[in-house]
């Protein structure tokens, strides 16, 4: 089996977002990277589907020289090769037509990504690939086993679940429990500087959506302390003041 | 030219934030001199579909197939792709939920539209046409050019205060053909907890965390939750460690929330937590540890034992009742 997963390269979710060149970049001073979460639960199941019945992992970033450390993290937690399609991801159309250009010529069997992206929590790319590559796509996915050509998985919905069965090829954008992070080892490190990792050229795509300028939330008034004794003042200001019961 | 709608049923009952998505989109067809059409999947009645019209809808399209009765993304892209070229629309509004973000982006690769999801604001046409969209789960806003002849968009909770009026629509039944390729999934069963309140839809929210000590700990928060009508939720940890179903785990990694009203106990209030709850409007954090990080983001505070606090909340909101 032929897996493709799909990851970002996102600032780590506890970075403190800030903005400069009057709003249009993202201030990269003291911003730590990471995989993106979701995208690095997809990245575990395939891990251990591939322990279970063989197979190869291609990992796939669109994005620039500086996702290379992630793509490398991926390697070394059991993907056996890499591509990184060389841009700056524009909208969620380009990217998506990026991975699907990358996804038509290998033929994979299975292509996973997380359920959204955490810079711009779209939850989008995953319906786009499938749509372009006239597959399925199924989103968030939290459970996934493969028998034969068939997927049998989960899929969360309003208040439950839903299981599903499905013949490959398949789109997934997965979340927890699907698998448990993986934390790559010395071995996995060592070896993930020698598997490739291939650089490609965009295809032209026409930029559907452009960034303008990038704003923060106003910021928070002070917390208002309610001593524990009087905690039954709570409900009276939150009928009065705040105007929510 | 009809700028569509499309809205979501729970049971037969047009949802609150769709509701939304009519008044936002009835709200952008009268600056571009047009009129509104929703589209409704799903089985529910004519009077509940009217619905639509006090929220500025002009007429409701209403797809009923039998082979729609599960929410299959798949095939709901379908239906609005036809309804998108019959109405000729150029614009189109989904409130945003996974399903809707699913079938958005179907449909955008099928006619090459664009897609932005997570729209806060009613859009700025004074200089093209651009919106505003949270990113950074919250963290922050980015406001995009949307450029395609088609535009999607998908939009938040509140992003628009929708106000019931004495509109009125038509409703047309609408039954475009359905692509097999769109059911090769088999639905094997379905595990829903029944009468609950939706975290996604609830006005207020009474959320736990690790401070609960333990799932038998957690009836003062369902009193009082239940006392003011209101949806529970919990942290991840409480979540991974199975004291609560993981659909109700907010946050980062969870479900993104927007109420009115977010109550949280016994939860420290990581910054992954808060990207989850960081646009309701108003929050109480309730913590035994003065120096707990949600007091930095809450609105009220109060540093007390859940154990102590809870029950005299909730005797307190049956006693103002
Ligand atoms: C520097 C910069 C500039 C940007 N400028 C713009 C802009 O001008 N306009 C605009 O609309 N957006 C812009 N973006 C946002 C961004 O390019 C895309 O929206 C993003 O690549 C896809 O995010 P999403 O939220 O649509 O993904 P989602 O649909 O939320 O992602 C779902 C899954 O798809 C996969 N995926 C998503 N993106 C990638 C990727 N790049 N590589 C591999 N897999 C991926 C992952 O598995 C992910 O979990 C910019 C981003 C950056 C970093
Ligand atoms: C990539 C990533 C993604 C994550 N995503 C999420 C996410 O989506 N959602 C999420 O919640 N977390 C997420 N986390 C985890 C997050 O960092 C925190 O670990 C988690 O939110 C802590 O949960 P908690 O507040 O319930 O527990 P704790 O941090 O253990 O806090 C318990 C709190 O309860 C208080 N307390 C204890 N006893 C009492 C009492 N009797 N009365 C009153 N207060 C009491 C304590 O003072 C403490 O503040 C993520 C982490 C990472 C790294």
């Amino acid at each position: 089996m032929k897996i493709l997963v799909c990851i970002t390269n996102v600032p780590d979710t506890s970075a403190k977002i800030s903005f400069t060149d009057n709003n249009t970049k993202l201030n990269k001073a003291g911003v730590q990277y990471m995989i993106g979460p979701y995208d690095d639960y997809a990245l575990a199941r395939a891990v251990e589907l591939k322990e279970k019945s063989g197979g190869s992992i291609t990992v796939l970033n669109v994005g620039e020289a500086d996702s290379d450390p992630q793509i490398r993290k991926a390697l070394a937690i059991g993907a056996d090769d890499a591509i990184r399609v060389n841009c700056d991801p524009q909208d969620s159309y380009f990217t998506a037509a990026q991975i699907a250009a990358v996804a038509k010529d290998g033929n994979y069997d299975l292509i996973l990504m997380g359920r959204e992206s955490i810079d711009f929590n779209s939850g989008v790319v995953h319906g786009l690939v499938g749509e372009m590559l006239g597959i399925p796509s199924f989103s968030p996915v939290m459970k996934l086993d493969i028998e034969g050509n068939t997927a049998k998985f989960a899929r969360e919905i309003e208040g439950g679940k839903e299981y599903l069965e499905a013949p490959l090829p398949l789109v997934l954008g997965c979340q927890e429990p699907i698998a448990e992070w993986k934390i790559p080892n010395m071995r996995g490190i060592m070896t993930a500087r020698t598997k490739p990792l291939k650089v490609v050229e965009p295809v032209d795509v026409n930029n559907l959506a452009s960034l303008t300028a990038y704003s923060l939330p106003a910021p928070k008034g002070a917390c208002k302390m309610i001593p524990a004794d009087q905690a039954e003042t709570l409900i009276t200001l939150l009928k009065t003041e705040a105007k929510v019961l | 030219m009809s700028v569509l709608i499309f809205v979501e049923l729970d049971n037969g009952s047009i949802k609150k934030t769709s509701l939304e998505a009519v008044a936002y989109g009835a709200a952008v067809a009268q600056t571009q001199g047009t009129s509104a059409t929703v589209l409704a999947i799903g089985n529910a009645d004519s009077s509940e579909l009217a619905k639509a019209g006090a929220y500025g809808a002009n007429k409701v399209l209403h797809a009923n197939d039998a082979a729609l009765s599960n929410e299959n993304a798949m095939a709901y892209a379908s239906v609005l792709a036809a309804a998108i070229q019959q109405e000729g629309s150029k614009i189109v509004i989904l409130p945003k939920s996974g399903l809707s973000d699913a079938m958005g982006a179907r449909v955008a690769a099928k006619l090459g539209a664009s897609i932005v999801s997570g729209v806060t604001e009613l859009p700025d046409l004074s200089n093209g046409f651009q919106v505003k969209r949270s990113i950074y789960t919250g963290k922050a806003f980015a406001t995009v050019e949307v450029k395609g002849d088609i535009k999607i968009l998908g939009i938040k909770k509140n992003a628009i205060e929708a106000q019931e009026g004495s509109g009125t629509a038509t409703i047309e039944s609408f039954s475009p053909s359905l692509p097999e390729g769109d059911f090769t999934a088999k639905v094997i069963n379905q595990e829903k907890a029944s009468g609950e309140l939706s975290l996604t839809e609830a006005d207020i929210i009474v959320s736990g965390g690790r401070g609960m000590k333990g799932p038998e700990h957690w009836q003062p928060l369902l009193d009082l939750a239940e006392a003011l009508g209101a949806a529970t939720g919990c942290s991840k940890p409480v979540s991974d460690l199975d004291w609560r179903p993981h659909h109700e785990h907010i946050g980062q990694t969870g479900i993104k929330v927007a109420p009115n009203l977010y109550i949280a106990c016994g939860i420290s209030g990581a910054i992954q937590h808060l990207a989850g709850v960081n646009s309701s409007k108003v929050i109480v954090a309730i913590n035994k540890d003065p120096e707990a990080p949600f007091f930095k983001a809450a609105d009220y505070g109060i540093v007390g034992d859940v154990f102590d606090v809870l029950p005299r909340l909730t005797k307190a909101v049956k006693e103002s009742k």
